[in-house]
């Protein structure tokens, strides 16, 4: 399977409060609380990491949870979150320049 | 940014809500007698303004007030550095490096009132502050808002005050950032009520956020649902990017600083006892 490399939209406004992110979409108002889990991976969202080693190095690492399980889950959550736009999805690294200045 | 008003005072009417005064100059002695009495209690006499806006009638028939596609939406947005309002009954231009601006509109209260709610809410966005639908009240020098979307019990809120309450709006209360605290100021936009806030203002206490029910009480929110349920009920026209990420960051500020919480309630006086 090809790999998934993300980077956070720079059309959102975001706001960590008590473990929790909270996302909101700038183009229509969508709004999104991420856990605890889908908090690291939006910070870890930064166009140039692989999926997969932030699921390894940050999820499993941090929550003791089993790598495909986790996997499953930060699929489904890029999924969700990049159909609303507010996550940008590529199979191959996202240059500085492709990544919108906010999300570096 | 604040101007000096022109010589010709007397056709200008200072409208100062929320501490701002905002001036219109009018020609025509008619609309603005209708402006004094709309706004009576928010006319002051300040000769500095923050904003200065020539007002000019024209028929409500008028092209010019329409667009080519008969549309009349309003429509927010900054065109050649300049803030663009159009709806079907007013086109208006703002420069705010310059405080001044022109309204075209009809001979039409709706039209100014809509042009001065948005100019504040666009204002308040860059200080920190905003206008949310809701109800707003002073009780022992501290103000309260009631927020919630129409049919949820502003107005009826607002009609079983108790006379010891000084009511600031029954429809668009003004919330203002002050250092570390927020203070809730009187508006002349009234909402079922018809009746005009009073031109007072105070730190705000609390927010409560209206449901009706079958007994009286105050229940916790949890921070993010506080936030959704403040950003949804806060008045906002423009589309801006950086506004909008304002804004957000506003309701975030505002939710660490004010309490936030569900006010379920029988609609009777009751329900102020245990509003303090």
């Amino acid at each position: 399977m090809a790999e998934k490399y993300i980077a956070r939209s720079s059309a959102i406004a975001s706001r960590l409060l008590g473990g929790e992110m909270m996302v909101m979409s700038i183009a229509d108002s969508t709004f999104f609380t991420l856990n605890e889990v889908a908090s690291v991976i939006w910070q870890a969202a930064d166009g140039r990491t692989p999926l997969s080693e932030i699921v390894v190095g940050k999820i499993c690492e941090e929550f003791d949870v089993d790598r495909e399980q986790a996997q499953r889950g930060a699929d489904r959550f890029v999924d969700e979150l990049s159909q609303h736009g507010i996550l940008l999805v590529s199979d191959h690294p996202m240059t500085d320049t492709s990544i919108p200045m906010e999300s570096r | 940014m604040t101007t000096t008003l022109p010589t010709t005072a007397e056709e200008t009417v200072s409208i100062e809500i929320g501490g701002m005064p905002i001036a219109v100059r009018t020609q025509d002695p008619s609309f603005r007698r209708l402006i004094e009495n709309r706004y009576a209690g928010f006319v002051g006499t300040s000769r500095t303004s923050h904003l200065d806006f020539d007002i000019d009638l024209c028929e409500p028939s008028e092209s010019a007030l329409v667009d080519d596609q008969g549309n009349d939406e309003l429509e927010v947005k900054i065109e050649a550095g300049e803030w663009l309002l159009k709806r079907g009954d007013f086109r208006a231009r703002w420069n705010s490096d310059t405080g001044r601006g022109t309204i075209r509109q009809s001979c039409s209260p709706y039209a100014i009132d809509c042009v001065l709610r948005i100019v504040h809410s666009l204002i308040l966005a860059r200080q920190g502050g905003f206008l949310i639908h809701a109800a707003s009240a002073i009780r022992d020098g501290k103000a309260f808002l009631f927020s919630g979307v129409s049919g949820a019990g502003k107005t009826t809120i607002s009609r079983l005050a108790p006379p010891d309450a000084t009511l600031l709006t029954d429809e668009i209360s003004y919330v203002r950032r002050d250092g570390n605290r927020y203070v809730a100021c009187g508006t002349p936009f009234a909402g079922e009520l018809a009746r005009v806030g009073e031109n007072q203002s105070a730190p705000l206490s609390a927010i409560f956020l209206l449901e009706k029910g079958l007994q009286n009480r105050i229940e916790p929110l949890d921070a993010t649902e506080a936030i959704q349920r403040v950003l949804r009920n806060i008045l906002f026209f423009a589309h801006d990017p950086e506004l909008v990420k304002l804004i957000f960051q506003t309701a975030c500020e505002f939710a660490s600083l004010v309490p936030i919480r569900r006010l379920v309630f029988v609609p009777d006086q009751r329900v102020w006892d245990i509003i303090h």
